[in-house]
């Protein structure tokens, strides 16, 4: 008999045990380190070996996220992260990989990376920092800057028309779509824990603030004073209601939904992160500031296969029926033999 | 297997009739049709028979880029060419000494490549008055005498053919489309080959357990078309003979025809195995590279995992993931692919990831030809990325050498921790040879530079730590306890990896990344030399080149006039004693299927006045065209 080994389980995983030592060159304010600070608090709940942590990154403020996390990680180029991580996850499905971007990374330079992604469900976490403004390259409009924002590249005002990053991903096949917001930590953790227990590709839209280019652009939405009237908190299986006193709701108004005051409890739509047809979740990524409040949590949240298992399953399956036989392989198909005698 | 149906006879190879039969040392055919005609397959078939025959060979596909371009039309033919010889032989072949035209198209694109007196098949069907129109033909070839110097046969292969195979039950236009079997068995009687081979294949190809299953017409009526074929051109005394090539005095061993394609899929998987690793293939379809993608995901028994990313960006980016990931990351795209490419191969440059990147050229600029073959990224692969990006560039020269280089790129790439770039062209990639096969035993162990695990509290993990020899860094992988660190697309301080903008730092590290690369010099082959070596003049070529060049040099030689050859491999670094070999000649020519990109290199690097023989026409170069040029250089150095 061998002798039986106890393990010995590791020290439980600490926020410490993901800070890095590199001092970190945000700007002061900036809305990066609440999220930062979300994140280290949220992976050593997952019971995941710390080695099996990667963060990839594109390019802009937000992409120095992997150098202020003390795990493996890859600072790519511009919106190139996804198809970095989507390499790494084939080479090692063990691995959990996050993806950190931001609305110009993923949206303007890697808008067609950022689909393809979700699109395939490959078990990715993409945390997209939405500013609403170039950061790094100090100060140009973004894809999700509103009409009219003035900028070094528009200083007449920007005239294009934003997209909203929820809205794009749900059209994109996302198996999970959330929104949070950088000045609260709580809900941050909540919706990075879910994502990181989702099997497939989660976008977490978080509001962030850029205190230098686009100072409280969530502000009228998010603030401290007008968060209550203002922002939707998604919850699944709950009625769509918000408001300081909860006395407003949202009510099936012809195809879409209608902000309704003191509506009776029957009226209220109840959310559905798995609304089989996504009508549900769509109808709420079109809400927009004033007229709207604007939802946060999770909008949709579905199984279906990921890419990486169904990609490794057919070459685990072509592993178990066939060996791998180089000489096998050489002489497939029709083959002759020239002599000794004959060459001569 | 036969048809039991078939009511013609296997005449086999035994000629009944009593026709001469000439010996051939080669024979270049050429197969040309409307797309639709099956002209690829038929050429691929009568490669097959030689093949087995015991012929060595090389072939030429030739395609439009569109799938079924308007039909009867000049744009729209696709032809295949076949050489074949009772010898080693290196090209397909310059002047053909029998083309076979399905329709008028396919004679006017192909006739001047006919040599004087040689055979020309011709369909009858192919030839009424919408075809001549299509053609742009003002009169009638067949009849205003201009194929005077030709040894013209007319059939009406498609009547035949619907002949042939009535009894199958097959009708009309499917009938009609038989009509490349029964050519086939025309040039399988004239150069007597077995038909056993095509006719099994067909029965592979359209029989019971293919989605033909409820049509054994199909494959009856195609072996009837052949067998028909084969007997007309015996029975009607078409030809005044039939001619033998006899077996070509190959190496003994067991060999295979192959595609510079396939060689390359063999390659990269025979390396995998050999370095324990799987390949992930971050790929966009592009041709010439495809068929790289197509062969790979077939053999996903060997651990392979292929990516068909959304764009070539996406596609490279995956590799350089997968290589971080502690894959075996491997793409193939041809020269605009690499142009998206470039970014990524940057990344991988700047962070030393191990890749293999191939680029099967294509004629450009720009979408360019995209079927035809041109050696013209040289440059975009050495230098097409922002900054000094130095990277190794291996290129093959025969469709089997694909194997070899691929497997050497994979070695350095692995060996010195950086993207290794394997240039082939569309020439190699689609033409085929015979390929003496390896004993998979005998190719050599592929080492990693993967770094071990480390414990806790053993000092500071170092990703950018150079051994001293091949200046590789660590391969520290995702998933290794201890070896966390962030790598990137900034500038690393030497050893920690660590971000730095330091200007003495930055100099170090581009020097560092030149030396390594530049060290792989002692790690390759020295470059030999070829022909004459006591000649006054070099020939260096590099690339798909090496079958016409190395050809013509053997032919001057032959002929009197001496000329040495120095066929290079490795284009970053060149070989050590490569400048030493070109200043011992009195004169250097640079033949190149592009503007003189090599000569560049070649004079940039070593000083060396180099003359270049420079043709951009989408074609391999004629071993003719060379003779003449080194014939009269070396006379103007007398």
């Amino acid at each position: 008999m061998s002798t039986v080994e106890t393990p010995v389980a590791p020290a439980p995983l600490t926020r410490k045990d993901f800070a890095s030592p590199v001092a970190i060159r945000w700007c002061p304010g900036c809305g990066d380190y609440s999220i930062l600070t979300a994140v280290q608090g949220v992976l050593p709940t997952l019971g995941i070996p710390k080695e099996n942590f990667v963060f990839v990154s594109g390019i802009g403020c937000s992409s120095r996220f992997p150098y202020y996390m003390n795990t493996y990680g890859f600072h790519t180029i511009h919106g190139r992260a996804p198809a970095v991580a989507t390499g790494v996850k084939l080479a090692n499905p063990d691995l959990q990989v996050w993806v950190i971007t931001g609305d110009g990374d993923a949206l303007a330079i890697g808008g067609n990376h950022f689909i393809h992604a979700l699109r395939r469900n490959v078990d990715l976490k993409i945390i997209l920092f939405n500013n609403r403004i170039y950061g790094l390259t100090k100060g140009q409009y973004s894809p999700t800057s509103a009409v009219g924002t003035v900028s070094p590249s528009t200083p007449f005002g920007s005239v294009d028309q934003p997209l909203s990053p929820v809205s794009l991903a749900l059209g994109a096949e996302a198996s999970f779509v959330a929104r949070t917001s950088d000045n609260d930590v709580k809900h941050m953790t909540e919706v990075f824990a879910a994502a990181a227990a989702h099997k497939g590709t989660a976008l977490i839209e978080v509001m962030q603030n850029c205190v230098i280019f686009a100072d409280k652009v969530h502000e009228p939405y998010y603030g401290r004073q007008t968060k209550q009237d203002n922002l939707l908190y998604l919850k699944d299986g709950e009625p769509l209601r918000f408001g300081k006193e909860n006395d407003k709701g949202l009510v099936l108004n012809g195809l879409g939904l209608a902000v309704k005051e003191n509506p009776a409890d029957g009226e209220v739509v109840v959310h559905d992160v798995k609304d089989p047809s996504g009508t549900l979740p769509f109808l709420l990524s079109r809400f927009t500031h004033p007229d709207y409040p604007v939802p946060v949590g999770i909008f949709r949240q579905v199984e279906r296969p990921t890419f990486h298992d169904a990609a490794k399953a057919q070459v685990d399956a072509a592993k178990a029926k066939t060996a791998a036989d180089l000489g096998k392989l050489f002489n497939s198909g029709s083959t002759w033999t020239v002599t000794a005698a004959e060459a001569n | 297997m036969l048809p039991s149906s078939s009511p013609v006879s296997l005449s086999g190879n035994a000629k009944s009739t009593g026709k001469p039969i000439e010996e051939r040392d080669s024979v270049t055919i050429r197969f040309a049709g409307d797309s639709g005609d099956g002209m690829q397959l038929t050429g691929a078939q009568f490669t097959d028979a030689s093949a087995l025959f015991g012929n060595d060979l090389v072939t030429m596909p030739d395609f439009p880029a569109e799938i079924r371009a308007p039909a009867g039309t000049v744009a729209g033919v696709s032809a295949f060419q076949i050489h074949f010889a009772s010898h080693d032989i290196k090209t397909p072949g310059d002047d053909l000494d029998v083309l076979v035209a399905m329709n008028a198209a396919a004679l006017k694109a192909n006739i001047a490549d006919l040599e004087v007196g040689g055979i020309l098949v011709v369909d009858l069907a192919g030839f009424g008055e919408k075809d001549l129109e299509k053609a742009e033909y003002r009169s009638n070839p067949l009849q205003d005498g201009s194929l005077a110097g030709y040894r013209l046969i007319e059939v009406d292969i498609t009547a035949q053919t619907i002949r042939a195979v009535e009894h199958t039950g097959l009708k009309g236009r499917a009938a009609e489309l038989c009509k490349n079997l029964f050519t086939l068995g025309m040039m399988y009687w004239l150069y007597d080959r077995p038909v056993e081979h095509t006719l099994t294949w067909l029965q592979t190809k359209f029989g019971p357990k293919t989605k033909y299953k409820d049509k054994p017409e199909i494959a009856a009526a195609n072996q009837a078309a052949l067998l028909a074929g084969f007997n007309y051109a015996e029975t009607v005394e078409l030809f005044a003979s039939s001619y033998r090539v006899k077996k070509a005095q190959l190496p003994p061993g067991t060999y295979r025809k192959i595609s510079g394609n396939e060689a390359t899929v063999f390659g990269l998987i025979a390396a995998s195995q050999k370095a324990g690793l799987e390949i992930i293939y971050g790929s966009y379809p592009i041709t010439p590279a495809s068929d790289v993608l197509h062969g790979l995901s077939r053999q996903k028994h060997f651990g392979v995992t292929t990516f068909q990313a959304e764009d070539e960006i996406a596609a490279m980016a995956s590799v350089v993931g997968a290589a971080y990931g502690g894959g075996l990351g491997v793409t193939a795209t041809s020269g605009p692919g690499i142009c998206l490419k470039s970014e990524a191969m940057g990344l991988a440059v700047m962070t030393e990831l191990p890749m293999v990147i191939i680029d099967v050229q294509r004629g450009g600029p720009s979408t360019g030809l995209p079927t035809k073959t041109e050696q013209s990224d040289l440059l975009l692969n050495m230098y097409g990325r922002s900054g000094d990006s130095p990277l190794p560039i291996l290129a093959a020269r025969s469709p089997g050498d694909c194997f070899y280089m691929a497997y050497e790129a994979t070695r350095i790439a692995l060996k010195y921790m950086t993207p290794v770039v394997l240039l082939t062209d569309g020439y190699i990639a689609n033409g085929s040879e015979p390929w003496l096969i390896p004993v998979p035993e005998d190719l050599p162990p592929i080492p990693t530079n993967r770094a071990a695990a480390k414990a806790a509290g053993t000092g500071e993990f170092l990703p950018y730590f150079r051994n001293p020899a091949p200046l590789a860094r660590p391969w520290a992988v995702p998933g290794t306890p201890g070896l966390e660190h962030r790598i990137g697309g900034l500038e690393k301080a030497q050893q920690t990896g660590k971000i730095s903008y330091d200007p003495e730092n930055h100099d170090a590290m581009t020097r560092e990344r030149h030396a390594k690369v530049a060290g792989i010099a002692r790690d390759i082959p020295a470059q030999t030399v070829e022909g004459d070596a006591s000649a006054d003049l070099l020939v260096v070529s590099w690339g798909g080149t090496y079958g016409a060049v190395s050809t013509a040099v053997a032919d001057c030689n032959n002929n009197g006039i001496k000329v040495a050859h120095a066929h290079i491999q490795y284009l970053n670094p060149f070989p050590a004693n490569l400048g030493q070999i070109l200043g011992s000649y009195k004169k250097v020519v640079i033949p190149e299927l592009n503007m003189g990109q090599l000569r560049l290199l070649i004079s940039g690097v070593y000083g060396v006045p180099a003359q270049g023989i420079n043709l951009v026409r989408g074609k391999p170069f004629r071993v003719s065209y060379l003779v003449d040029k080194f014939e009269r250089i070396v006379k103007a150095l007398s």
